[in-house]
């Protein structure tokens, strides 16, 4: 066995505690969690059924943590989990995983698998089994600062623009303002607009808000990868520019992981609790809503329908938030089937979209959001996530489908009146 | 060894080393589990009403939002043989008094006829889940050994103890001793197969509704 595979055993060993070892003793094989899955029910190949995917985590829990497992492994009776099997499963664990978590919420027996997905990709990571698009992307965030390769140049020149497209200031390093707003590399580059919607939103709700120069991408393709350590550099970053700044309240951008990394692993990967908040911007855009501290004026009028991220709906808990925004400014504002908790992926999450040669399955998969899609037929699609959105421009694009993908916080920022209009 | 005395050391030491097993194997396996613990979740929680890990305990025994169409016979036939085991296990009128006998605990059985045409239920429903899991390719693809062990472990018992009743194909306290026999077996192998998910179901529901409930989802 190679050193990094006796590493890769080792973290899988370490990673499993007593939730994982209760959910691999509680599964029946019902296969249930298969028909939640959208790389199962678009492909119909029962290797994506969800629990299988954790065979060689599932192994290893057997070997080394039960009674009868040691037995069989002390006597030779066991199968050894290996490299070449580890490499067979990067497709599994990786490709035809977004970490969506629809297969847990599924599950009879209460079986989360996606945390011990999550937990996997640890050992993937640390045995070099990871794939090659995702390790790009947690290289140049760590050496670069965003997975995109974004540096702060770029950051203050989209900040410059917008503040003459918008006539408002971009707070850059304000200490004491309540809140700091993180960006993702997504945002930065492809939809800038978020940038000036934050403006105009901030600027009449009266609230004080700043960027944070070492700060400022939220996205962590450590946490994607499964590399806890390389998720704790990326998530100390922003907790030393929160703290720098003194702020109440961090706000995760439309961005899915994002959100999970900081609102639900940060604490956890340094340590200890955050001495600020941390919300999703449609969490704070649901309050300002409901203190009257956002106004709007005027409706959309064609058919919109909303796509919920799986990370802020189903493994974040924010539901209700964004279809109070959409009413507020849509008049003909329909639901999916299938909306809501349980969602289903755009299919490039978790770090999905950046392994290249999982391209073709994606596509595949996405015939699940065209039904959704074809069932409402709308004329544009909003959503809160710049991952979700691009996956899905490119989802829609294959299918020659001609309905526009818009960013929710953008769109309640454009119905906000002009001052002194 | 004739049938009585077949029959006798299946109701004495068979039973004794059985029930033995089974008392340890299910505490070792609870220890080897839990003891292992997790680790505290330091973010912050969001609480939600309805959302914890008891909520959860209940919540999941009702099938997830669309998946009773997707999946029917997963559902129909486990409930149906599920709650048929209970069901003949527990309020057997014969089976109580050996319980009684046994802890001194008693409750009242259901008529023995009605008992009969739930057993008779609950074969079926077994023998239609082994069918789909044969003819599913998940759930083919899935299966391993222990399946189709644990299946012949838990259908045994309905199976004997019917005929047993029925007077069916051998003398009854021969197919008595071979029911008890059966029992015996199923109670060994419990705790080590997959058949231990009737104890670690609740655990594994709780946490993940524990998980939930701290970040405000109500499930």
């Amino acid at each position: 066995m190679s050193a990094t595979m006796e590493k890769g055993v080792r973290v899988l060993k370490e990673v499993i505690d007593a939730p994982i070892a209760s959910y691999f003793s509680s599964c029946v094989h019902c296969g249930i969690c298969a028909e939640a899955c959208l790389f199962y029910t678009e492909t119909g190949d029962p290797k994506y059924t969800p629990i299988h995917k954790l065979e060689p985590l599932r192994r290893i829990y057997e070997q080394e943590y039960t009674l009868l497992g040691r037995l069989k492994k002390m006597v030779g009776l066991s199968k050894p989990v290996t490299d070449a099997e580890l490499g067979e499963w990067q497709e599994l664990v990786y490709n035809s995983c977004t970490l969506c978590g629809r297969c847990s919420a599924v599950c009879p027996v209460g079986n989360d698998i996606v945390y011990m997905v999550r937990k996997m990709r640890e050992g993937m990571s640390a045995s070099g089994n990871a794939p090659v698009g995702i390790k790009g992307a947690v290289n140049r965030t760590i050496t670069i600062g965003s997975p995109m390769g974004v540096k702060l140049p770029a950051v203050k020149a989209q900040m410059k623009h917008v503040e003459e497209d918008y006539g408002l200031p971009i707070p850059l390093d304000a200490e004491g303002a309540e809140y700091m707003v993180m960006l993702s590399s997504m945002e930065i580059i492809n939809f800038p607009e978020y940038l000036g919607a934050i403006a105009k939103i901030m600027d009449q709700a009266g609230k004080t808000w700043t960027l944070c120069s070492t700060a400022f991408e939220a996205t962590n393709a450590g946490m994607q990868i499964g590399n806890s350590d390389l998720a704790k550099v990326l998530v100390s970053r922003i907790v030393d520019g929160a703290e720098k700044l003194k702020v109440k309240t961090v706000i995760s951008p439309e961005c899915g992981h994002a959100y999970t990394a900081l609102r639900w692993e940060g604490a956890n990967l340094i340590g200890r609790p955050f001495t600020f908040e941390v919300k999703h911007i449609i969490e704070v855009l649901g309050e300002f809503q409901e203190q009257g501290l956002l106004k709007t004026e005027g409706f959309e009028t064609d058919k919109l329908t909303f796509h919920d991220p799986c990370q802020l709906a189903r493994r974040g808990g924010v539901i209700k938030q964004q279809r109070n925004l959409m009413n507020m400014v849509a008049k003909n504002f329909v639901e999916m089937p299938d909306a809501g908790y349980m969602n289903w992926c755009c299919g490039g999450g978790g770090g999905a979209s950046a392994i290249e040669e999982g391209e073709e399955l994606r596509i595949e998969a996405f015939k699940k959001k065209k039904s959704q899609l074809d069932a409402v037929k709308p004329d544009r699609l909003v959503t809160a996530c710049a991952n979700c959105r691009i996956v899905l421009e490119e989802g829609l694009e294959h299918y020659q489908m001609d309905i526009p993908v818009v960013g929710l916080t953008e769109m309640i920022a454009e119905h906000i009146p002009e001052k002194g209009a | 060894m004739n049938e009585m005395q077949l029959l006798t050391w299946a109701r004495g030491t068979g039973l004794d080393f059985a029930v033995g097993i089974f008392l340890l194997g299910v505490l070792w396996r609870l220890i080897e589990i839990y003891s292992l613990g997790r680790k505290k979740d330091l973010s912050a929680a969001r609480q939600a009403a309805g959302a914890s890990g008891w909520h959860t305990i209940f919540r999941r025994s009702v099938p997830a939002e669309g998946m009773l169409k997707k999946s029917p016979v997963s559902y129909i036939g486990g409930y149906t043989f599920h709650i048929g085991l209970a069901i003949c296990v527990f309020l057997f009128a014969p089976h109580i008094k050996l319980i009684q006998s046994l802890t001194g605990l008693s409750w009242p059985g259901l008529p023995s006829q009605f008992v009969d045409l739930i057993a008779v239920v609950t074969i079926a429903a077994m023998v239609v889940v082994l069918v789909d899991r044969i003819n599913k390719p998940v759930k083919r693809y899935l299966s391993t050994f222990q399946d189709w062990f644990t299946w012949t472990l838990t259908f045994l018992p309905v199976l004997t103890g019917w005929m047993a009743v029925q007077h069916l194909l051998l003398p009854y306290t021969t197919m008595l001793a071979i029911h008890i026999l059966s029992v015996e077996l199923l109670l060994v192998f419990l705790p080590f197969t997959k058949l231990f998910h009737a104890f670690t179901v609740f655990g594994s529901r709780w946490y993940i509704g524990t998980v939930n409930g701290h970040k405000g989802v109500a499930v």
